[in-house]
């Protein structure tokens, strides 16, 4: 039965080539875990994709109750970890999550870096690679503030400041930033966006390029 | 229709009716022979194994999150003066950097564009500086330096950044009160309170005098979101904090009970 519903769509949309694709490629000795234990140092970057899908899942569920205003930003919170079913976990998943992504993109990033494979041909997919920590570090100060407690308003308060102080455009950084000329009303909804629609789609794009280009060029071999 | 199949081999064969050319070179990996030894099929021999990294990375995250719920404190208020901000953790090396002199006022830019600059675009360029072909990290000594010493120096100021925070926390004092009234001014525990040293640094009124105030000692928060209890207060007055010295109450273990008390009955708000 799967099978003739497979058959059917494949006639008509030739999706095997799609799927072959991801899956027939082989493994090198060097970095599978299986034959040489240190070889987990292969493994951060998939950890990494991992974390990131359950930021990306668990933020989902988080957007069902927090309201990005400075009235309700905090009381919403507040009401998903103490009443919601679930809802400490799923915050906690996401507030940990946080920290664990950007720990695994560290340790992929040095592993990169240290087994020299970001030489060429891979001068591209490392630039990638450094935009992908960019926008992950973009994640994390616009996530920051959303709780709107005392220690997001000042740290992102702190931020700002420092993005003004940067010469010719700091003023113009700072009020795009805002909304304004201070953290307040208007910054809320904006870091609120940053954080689900524009960052993410910019973080999903320059994966989509990271792995195709994996896929293009093979894995770096052994040292 | 373009799509043909005749076997005219010269012909060039589009998808369907569209003009995209039909690629028949398929998308080939990088062949592996290169690299002797024990290669797997990705799917599914090495994700079935793959699977098991994932779950247990997966069960040691879901533990993290079970014991340690995330934090949440007050609604950010805005006129709460004596809250000291810190970031994330990832952005203290930047935050740390940018309080000392020689990266801050008028050296603002050596902080914020030379420093992050060099450390960044050296990141980002890095294909472009080490261009030799050898990738071994111990036969291409100054690439590794460099980025050990960068390393370092980030980790130094992360390091540095959380200490200082940790020292100016526990010294803080705290959120000033608003109401400028004592608590309780018949009580033992004011007198013991003026016979004692306390009075000359923290004043008579408790609005502080070389010591911080101590009016609404009773419920402040000690820097971020914790409350100072009266544990942490007798620690202060046996051991002394900062500029206040040690021993500075002078009386019976019941007497220093009674001040203590009086001193948590100091609540405004
Ligand atoms: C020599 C001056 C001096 C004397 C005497 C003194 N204090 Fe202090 N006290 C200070 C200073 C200065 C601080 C702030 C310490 C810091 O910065 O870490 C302080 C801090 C405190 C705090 C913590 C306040 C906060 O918000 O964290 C308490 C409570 C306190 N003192 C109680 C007492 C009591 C009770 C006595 C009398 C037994 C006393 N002090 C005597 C100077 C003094």
């Amino acid at each position: 039965m799967l099978r003739a519903v497979y058959k059917w769509v494949d006639e008509r949309l030739d999706v095997t080539p799609i799927w072959r694709d991801v899956a027939d490629h082989e493994v090198p000795e060097h970095v599978n875990p299986a034959h040489h234990f240190s070889a987990f140092i292969y493994c951060f970057g998939g950890l990494t994709f991992f974390v990131v899908m359950i930021q990306i899942l668990s933020g989902m569920f988080l957007a069902m109750y927090y309201v990005p205003d400075i009235i309700n930003a905090h009381a919403s919170v507040k009401y998903l970890q103490t009443e919601v079913a679930m809802g400490t976990i799923v915050r906690g998943m996401h507030h940990w999550g946080a920290s664990v992504a950007i720990v695994m993109l560290f340790l992929h990033t040095l592993r990169v870096f240290f087994t020299g494979s970001y030489k060429n041909p891979r001068e591209f997919n490392w630039i990638v690679g450094v935009l992908i920590f960019f926008m992950m570090l973009g994640l994390g100060f616009t996530g920051y503030l959303l709780p709107w407690d005392n220690k997001a308003y000042f740290a992102t308060k702190v931020g700002i400041q420092i993005a003004e102080s940067v010469p010719f455009i700091g003023s113009y950084l700072a009020t795009f930033l805002q909304g304004g000329d201070m953290v307040g009303a208007t910054t809320i909804p904006r870091f609120y966006a940053l954080h689900v629609f524009f960052l993410p789609a910019g973080l999903l794009g320059l994966l989509a390029t990271h792995f195709i280009l994996i896929r293009r060029q093979g894995i770096s071999g052994p040292l | 229709m373009a799509h043909n199949q005749d076997g005219n081999q010269k012909q060039v064969h589009y998808v369907g009716d569209s003009r995209v050319r039909v690629n028949s070179k398929e998308m080939l990996p990088p062949d592996y022979s290169q690299f002797p030894g024990k290669t797997e099929q990705f799917f599914p021999d090495f994700l079935l194994k793959e699977w098991m990294v994932a779950a247990v990375f997966l069960v040691g995250f879901m533990t993290l999150v079970m014991a340690e719920s995330p934090p949440l404190g007050d609604i950010a208020d805005p006129t709460n003066t004596g809250f000291l901000p810190v970031p994330d953790w990832y952005f203290l090396f930047l935050y740390q950097l940018l309080k000392y002199k020689w990266a801050a006022g008028p050296f603002i830019s050596i902080g914020i564009i030379v420093v992050p600059g060099l450390l960044f675009g050296g990141l980002m360029l890095a294909p472009f500086l080490d261009t030799s072909k050898e990738r071994r990290p111990l036969k291409r000594p100054a690439t590794t330096w460099i980025a050990i010493l960068s390393l370092l120096g980030v980790i130094g100021l992360t390091w540095a950044a959380e200490a200082e925070h940790v020292i100016q926390v526990s010294s803080s004092s705290g959120t000033p009160a608003k109401d400028k009234k004592i608590v309780a001014e018949q009580d033992k525990g004011y007198e013991l309170y003026k016979k004692n040293a306390c009075i000359k640094c923290h004043g008579d009124k408790l609005q502080g005098v070389q010591g911080p105030p101590l009016l609404g000692v009773g419920d402040r928060t000690k820097g971020e979101d914790e409350k100072l209890t009266r544990k942490d207060i007798e620690h202060i007055i046996d051991n002394g904090r900062g500029a206040m010295p040690a021993g500075m109450f002078q009386g019976s273990e019941a007497d220093k009970q009674v001040l203590l008390n009086w001193l948590m009955q100091q609540k405004q708000k």
